[in-house]
């Protein structure tokens, strides 16, 4: 079997008395979509900034192309994280840019590129996701949230990266955007070959995204498998998720501790 | 028990943050020296510390001159010191009033602009956006505002005291009657360098320190508007209080005779 593209060996975190990561064990296989679904406050965005080394986990090991990455020192993590791109929840733009600045940041700040050769790709990459490039010009503000997610998606696949993460991509969209955001994902994972993860409580999306789907819950995989398996995966847990009934062996806490 | 605990539990919170701020700025120095440094960025802060700031700081040094003639005047009268004006202005503007009230009244324009804007951008993700876009946040962020306050401010400082000494002039030739000439050679008289560069070392400490509270507390802000109110907030009072503890240490290394 070839090396995984990102493998997590039971990697936990915590926040003060919280454990929000209780042992992770996945593996990403090299070109392939996997979604990870759960509720909210499960882990899943800890998992993912886990990876990219903006938190650091208490323990365990987390592998990029057989590499270990949880002690890297800074400047071997600003190289790895070349091979990354992410698409934020908020899209995250840099409002003090126009928006073909944005997309180009990673070209210009990371890979030294001329300013004006890496607008022409910044506007190419917004023709990638359907953007006319009258909008290169605008400031992020100017534009509307599906918008936004647009030029995120552009910011994130610029540089080609190897590995793209998306950060519950559909989040505060109406339910066409959504769709709309969902082809561009599978479109651009598709052109670049690139292995990608998301996160997300989007069922519609995630049948669209998804390869394969994992379930997190308090902070462990619960369940891995194929994406149309989703439906029969004899987990009453993942069963109840899928269907988003209120009762089953999920309680939601609804009081804070 | 109950009361020692608690002692203890604030001198650990104490140490923890003095320990914090000592990495931040330790990391922000080295990466003011060590390139790749970002020109845009450095001159993007340096135009809105320096330039932006001139009307303020300029009318805060223009009444501060004037109030201090006047001041000085009633006060000296009484003993037939009025002599002693201009020369008191000067000094009182160079040494310790251009300097701190530029300081504090860039502290509350900068400082909070600095902290709230960074602090934005951690709570939106941006911040991480950088990181993941190979830049590192240190360098991008909190270098340029370092290196644009340490240089900015002792300019701001040096117009103040011009526009400073200016104010007391106005107030002294054409409202106390004093002889525009004898008023400027009285200026001149008692002057020394190590007045001017004694204010011109605190401006380029207090712009240094105003940056680094603001990027300091925008940088650790978390949880929201509420969070990046509360980073505005400490951004200023603690650039403040800094800005008058150094002002007495440095005033205390120049001038102290014993």
């Amino acid at each position: 079997m070839s090396t995984p593209k990102i493998a997590l060996k039971n990697v936990t975190k915590h926040f003060g008395p919280k454990k929000v990561l209780n042992g992770i064990d996945l593996e990403v296989a090299k070109g392939e979509s996997l979604v990870v679904i759960g509720g909210s406050g499960t882990g899943k965005s800890v998992m993912l900034k886990s990876i990219l080394g903006l938190l650091t986990p208490d323990s365990g090991s987390i592998q990029v192309d057989g590499q270990e990455t949880t002690r890297l020192r800074s400047r071997e993590r600003e190289k790895l994280l070349h091979k990354f791109g992410m698409l934020f929840q908020g899209a995250a733009l840099f409002d003090s840019l126009k928006v073909w600045e944005n997309v180009a940041f990673g070209l210009i700040q990371g890979a030294h590129m001329p300013r004006a050769q890496a607008k022409e790709i910044a506007v190419a990459k917004l023709g990638a996701v359907g953007l006319t490039p009258d909008v290169a010009e605008l400031s992020p503000s100017e534009l509307s949230g599906g918008m936004q997610k647009r030029v995120g998606l552009a910011r994130a696949i610029a540089d080609e990266p190897e590995i793209i993460f998306f950060d519950e991509p559909t989040t505060g969209l109406d339910p066409i955007m959504a769709d709309v955001i969902n082809e561009l994902i599978v479109q651009c994972v598709k052109d670049l070959g690139a292995t990608a993860v998301t996160i997300t409580h989007d069922m519609a999306s995630a049948r669209k995204i998804a390869d394969r789907i994992a379930m997190i819950y308090q902070g462990r995989i619960i369940w891995t498998g194929h994406a149309r398996d989703i439906d029969d995966s004899g987990n009453a847990y993942v069963d109840q998720f899928v269907h988003g009934r209120a009762d089953g062996p999920i309680k939601m806490q609804i009081k804070a501790l | 028990m109950g009361f020692l605990a608690a002692t203890g539990r604030a001198f650990l919170i104490f140490l923890e943050a003095t320990g914090r701020l000592a990495l931040f700025t330790g990391s922000a120095l080295s990466h003011c020296v060590r390139p790749p440094l970002y020109p845009r960025q450095i001159l993007r802060q340096m135009i809105d510390i320096g330039y932006y700031s001139l009307p303020v700081v300029g009318l805060t040094a223009l009444f501060t001159g004037m109030v201090l003639a006047l001041q000085s005047y009633s006060g000296f009268s009484r003993f037939q010191a009025e002599g002693a004006i201009a020369t008191v202005v000067v000094l009182s503007i160079t040494r310790e009033l251009g300097p701190v009230l530029a300081g504090l009244m860039v502290a509350g324009r900068i400082g909070a602009a600095m902290a709230a804007e960074i602090g934005t951008m951690r709570v939106t993700e941006q911040i991480d956006a950088l990181s993941t876009l190979s830049t590192n946040p240190h360098k991008y962020l909190v270098a340029p505002r370092l290196i644009a306050g340490l240089t900015m401010v002792p300019l701001l400082v040096i117009v103040a005291d011009i526009i400073g000494v200016f104010g007391g002039f106005l107030v002294g030739v054409y409202r106390l009657d004093f002889n525009a000439a004898s008023y400027i050679n009285r200026t001149w008289e008692f002057l020394q360098p190590v007045d001017v560069i004694s204010g011109l070392v605190k401006a380029a400490i207090f712009g240094f320190l105003i940056a680094l509270m603001g990027c300091y507390h925008g940088y650790h802000s978390k949880g929201g508007a509420q969070g990046v109110g509360a980073a505005t907030t400490n951004a200023v009072v603690s650039a403040s209080i800094m800005i008058l503890v150094w002002n007495y240490l440095i005033t205390g290394l120049f001038f102290s005779t014993k």
